[in-house]
């Protein structure tokens, strides 16, 4: 066993694992932040996307030993005091999920996305930005849509402040 | 995953340390190979040296006709580096074309040339561009790099330092990707410098290599319509579900001259 320490969530968190524990069995596991799903023992769903030190990464392809002294973003913590975050926001009222298993990876994907192109996205980039997420549902279409909005309502947001 | 010791030395000295003292040791870089080979159960390291907390082995310097680059360093820096774009673009848009954002945020440049995938983006740059590869002993010429399938000139314990790619007058790279895993089903890298012509191609046969009759036919003149009707044998190309080694001979060379449109565009 190993002790790790990192920041989940804004809440500092330690505990003992094996060294052979992934970032998202430590998530799911350990701290029953369940929101954080497994889609695929390949690497290549998606579905497990956090950030780790602001940087979106599959954590299914992290060790929880990797992510010591991190700031790991969940899913969980995007909401603030009751409120979603616009990305969630938006693929609510865009319809950007149907049985929601990819979602919390998808919005976390985003989220990064967005963050990366503070100029504002573009259709044919969002679909190239989202090659690491797989949905079965949807087509993508409506996640597209999402984020699209959501960039911009972010963006006006920055603008306003 | 079976069990292992994990390490994070701060140093190349104690990692180097590390792998001698252990039984069955692995170095680890992002892990974007490693993970999920270890996930497979395909390897079963007794240690697993991390080498991410080494400050060596990380950043960008461009200097003189050359840009050096950390073995440490993340696809998403490489493709993201105002250096890089504005000394060698096609090296920052062959890192920006690694899998997807997510694997770019975590994989390295030396976890990916010491991997030595036969479908793998980098050592298609790294032999075009005649680039050296430094390591905690010696300094490679990229021509000896490279020896097979996943096999690399790389002694045990050996580790990537740093890569060091001459800046070329013109380069370009294409490839035709897997749509699923986003790897190279070919991928061809052109570069023209003061020393010549160098056409190197991935993901066609077990381990990248040079296309001299193209090298030669571009030397002479460096556009697209100067290797059109260079027909590549299939002998010793791999072939896949994915494609025959026909259907790879037959993207060598549409690959090749799109890469030369784009060196030229
Ligand atoms: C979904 C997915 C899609 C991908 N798509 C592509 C793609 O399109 N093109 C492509 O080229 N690659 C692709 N990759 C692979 C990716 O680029 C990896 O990052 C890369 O192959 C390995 O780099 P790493 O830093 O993650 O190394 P690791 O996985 O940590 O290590 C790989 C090997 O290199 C050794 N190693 C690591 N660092 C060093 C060092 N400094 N010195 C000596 N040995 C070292 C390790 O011991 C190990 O044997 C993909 C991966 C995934 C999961
Ligand atoms: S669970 Fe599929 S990529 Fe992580
Ligand atoms: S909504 Fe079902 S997998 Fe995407």
């Amino acid at each position: 066993m190993t002790a790790v320490s990192m920041t989940v969530n804004g809440k500092a968190v330690t505990a003992d694992v094996e060294p052979r524990t992934l970032l998202v069995q430590y998530i799911r596991e350990k701290l029953r932040l369940t929101g954080t799903h497994v889609g695929c023992d390949t690497s290549q769903c998606g579905a497990c996307v956090v950030h780790v030190d602001g940087l979106a990464v599959k954590s299914c392809t992290v060790l929880a030993v990797q992510a010591e002294g991190a700031e790991v973003l969940t899913i969980e913590g995007l909401a603030r005091d009751g409120k979603l975050h616009p990305v969630q926001e938006a693929f609510r009222e865009h319809h950007g999920l149907q049985c929601g298993f990819c979602t919390p990876g998808m919005i976390m994907t985003a989220v990064d996305m967005i963050r990366r192109h503070p100029g504002g996205l573009e259709e044919k980039t969002i679909r190239a930005e989202l090659e690491g997420n797989l949905c079965r549902c949807t087509g993508y279409h409506n996640i597209v849509k999402a984020i699209e909005a959501a960039s911009q309502t972010l963006q006006h947001r920055e603008a306003a402040e | 995953m079976y069990q292992f010791t994990y390490h994070r030395p701060a140093s190349l000295a104690d990692a180097e340390k590390l792998f001698t003292g252990a039984d069955d040791p692995k170095f680890l870089g992002g892990g974007q190979t490693l993970i999920p080979t270890l996930k497979q159960r395909l390897a079963s390291p007794s240690d697993v040296i991390d080498l991410a907390a080494i400050p060596e082995l990380s950043g960008i310097v461009a200097a003189s006709g050359a840009v050096a680059i950390g073995a440490g360093t993340r696809h998403a820096d490489v493709a993201a580096s105002a250096e890089v774009r504005k000394a060698i673009p096609a090296l920052a848009d062959l890192a920006g074309w690694i899998g997807d954002p997510l694997v770019r945020h975590r994989g390295t440049i030396g976890g990916s040339i010491a991997n030595a995938d036969p479908s793998a983006d980098y050592p298609a740059a790294v032999v075009a561009l005649n680039a050296t590869i430094y390591t905690t002993k010696r300094a490679i010429a990229a021509d000896a790099f490279f020896t097979g399938m996943f096999e690399t000139a790389l002694q045990p314990g050996e580790i990537v330092t740093k890569i060091v790619f001459p800046v070329a007058e013109k380069a370009g790279y294409e490839k035709f990707r897997n749509p699923a895993s986003r790897y190279a089903i070919v991928g061809v890298f052109v570069a023209r410098t003061a020393s010549g012509v160098r056409v190197a191609v991935t993901g066609a046969a077990p381990s990248v290599f040079r296309q001299t009759e193209m090298e030669t036919a571009l030397a002479k003149s460096f556009t697209p319509e100067a290797i059109a009707g260079i027909k590549v044998p299939a002998d010793g190309l791999n072939a896949d579900l994915h494609a025959t080694a026909e259907y790879r001979a037959h993207l060598v060379t549409v690959m090749a001259r799109r890469a030369v449109a784009r060196a030229l565009g």
